[in-house]
């Protein structure tokens, strides 16, 4: 059953990123207030008028009430205060909650902001932890496998499937590169070319280094209040038009498909609530922990037909002046990627496009949007519409 | 630095217990006769709770599989070769490909399974390719 319920209903009306990178002796906490205050200063509200606090869990500051913590810190004190951990799809499910916390009433201006300082903040400890605690205890875990390992697996499984190669993976790295180029904010700028992605060192079969996203400090942060508030603030209102999610499994190995996710059926419900399809989009930022990731989205949310990823990224879609822009802050393999608040950063992007002020890389005229985000290995996703029109 | 050694549980141990005698164990579904991985309290096909352990033929094929570069840890020597396996009696699995060439491996390979110490008390079902990883 479709949820008609959100569409138009609620829009982002602030939305922030601090620095990222190389940002030592910051704590995630830090990091996640001064997002929050910026975003707070875009929307041109102060704390008070904050009733909803939104967060997710930093691993290198981990705390047993993360929302309730962030809120002691900015001294709020609100009606609706939860922190969630879902992964990279974190941030999107959290917005879908967000709408349904403002549509029913729970809180009126909510703030959602996450940081985590996975690049200078993790003790050896901790980024051990970071790496064994992914997969199964009993039944993955002990045979070793890496993160990009797991992703490899669904690489492996295309390139048998379909005949995916591994300079079409290395073409979304390249484009995600190219859109950084344009980003001032963006870590890694110097423009890279399908060689040089296959030339960087092998880090799980078939994914060299150049597949793999960033590692990162830095924080972001979005306002949501309803449709109805959203035309007094200062910026133009970004209206949430659809939202949908699928889960399909936790581990890996138990996934009945290697090849195709439940982005399927998550784009498909946000498409619903939307009313409208792949064909009407200006530009998709999409989660990109590694270039195989994307490939497998392009397909499953509709971009291209199953298996055509390859050949699809391949044409050049993806770049700017491409068909299909995606990714045009440079992503996670680009941008940046400081863990779970990783897709963040293609939320506030997101905004500026829609918004039309995101500079050297704007999209032309971008009137709709779609967000995508998966958690897990391919196995929690949701995905949003956005737009500039209720 | 040691390996990741498994957390045993009370229903899994008929599993552990079989990795040791060199027997790899699966759960049957009594009520719908399929087989699943990794063992539950209820059948995954069915949801029936009738669930018997069996012995597995231990033959399977490489649904997928990756050459890890950078190992994990300083207990898990690189390159080795992490596979996702599909067991002839049904169920997926995760495990490794030992003593293969690298390059000799691939999707649809054939393999069985072998079984290697993780520890003094705990022993994990690994795989072999048979025949080159090609039906003979
Ligand atoms: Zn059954």
């Amino acid at each position: 059953m479709a949820n008609k319920g959100l569409k138009g209903e609620v829009a982002i009306v602030g939305a922030a990123d601090t620095a990222v990178g190389k940002l030592p002796g910051r704590t995630p906490a830090e990091l996640c207030v001064e997002a929050a205050m910026a975003a707070m200063a875009d929307a041109g509200i102060d704390k008070s008028q904050v009733d909803g606090l939104v967060t997710c869990n930093a691993m290198a500051q981990p705390m047993l009430y993360h929302a309730e913590a962030i809120a002691e810190y900015l001294q709020i004190f609100p009606r609706y205060c939860i922190s969630v951990g879902a992964g990279g799809g974190t941030t999107f499910s959290i917005v879908h909650h967000a709408a349904s916390a403002i549509v029913t009433g729970m809180a009126d201006v909510i703030l959602i902001s996450m940081a985590d300082s996975m690049r200078s903040g993790l003790t050896r400890e901790q980024a051990m932890l970071v790496q064994s605690s992914t997969g199964h205890p009993q039944f993955e875990q002990p045979y070793g496998p890496t993160v990009p390992a797991y992703y490899a697996l669904i690489a492996q499984a295309h390139m048998a499937q379909y005949g995916t190669t591994e300079s079409q993976f290395a073409e979304i790295a390249v484009a995600a590169r190219a859109w950084a180029a344009r980003n001032p904010a963006a870590q890694m700028r110097e423009p890279i070319t399908v060689e040089d992605v296959l030339a960087s060192r092998m880090i799980a079969d078939p994914l060299h280094l150049l597949d793999c996203s960033l590692v990162s400090d830095g924080g972001s942060a979005i306002i949501m209040t309803s449709a109805e508030r959203a035309r007094d603030f200062p910026h133009d209102p970004v209206y949430l038009l659809g939202a949908g999610e699928g889960h399909s499994h936790e581990h890996i190995s138990q996934a009945h498909d290697l090849t195709t996710s439940a982005a399927r059926e998550s784009g498909a419900r946000a498409y619903a609530m939307a009313g409208v399809g792949p064909g009407d989009l200006d530009l998709a930022q999409l989660y990109d922990c590694f270039t195989p990731t994307v490939l497998v989205e392009l397909e499953d949310l509709g971009f291209c037909d199953k298996g055509e990823g390859g050949a699809f990224a391949e044409s050049g879609a993806l770049r700017p002046g491409g068909s299909l822009p995606v990714n045009t802050h440079g992503g996670l393999l680009s941008h940046c990627h400081p863990g779970n608040p990783g897709s963040m950063f293609a939320l506030t992007e997101s905004v500026w496009q829609l918004r039309h002020t995101a500079g050297e890389r704007q999209v032309a005229d971008a009137e709709l949007a779609l967000v995508h985000a998966q958690g897990g290995i391919m196995s929690s996703h949701t995905t949003l519409i956005l737009g500039r029109d209720r | 630095m040691s390996r990741i050694l498994p957390p045993t549980t009370a229903l899994t141990q008929p599993y552990w217990e079989g990795c040791k005698a060199g027997e790899l164990k699966l759960q049957r579904c009594t009520a719908c006769g399929e087989h699943q991985f990794y063992p539950r309290t209820l059948c995954s096909h069915c949801g029936a709770a009738t669930l018997e352990w069996i012995s597995a033929c231990g033959a399977g094929t490489v649904a997928s599989f990756t050459v890890v570069r950078r190992g994990i840890s300083d207990a898990y020597p690189a390159p080795y070769i992490v596979a996702l396996v599909d067991l002839a009696e049904g169920p997926r699995m995760m495990s490794n490909i030992v003593d293969a060439e690298p390059e000799r491996v691939f999707v649809g390979a054939t393999v069985a399974v072998d079984f290697s110490a993780w520890s003094e008390d705990v022993s994990l079902p690994v795989f072999r390719l048979t025949d080159n990883g090609v039906i003979s």
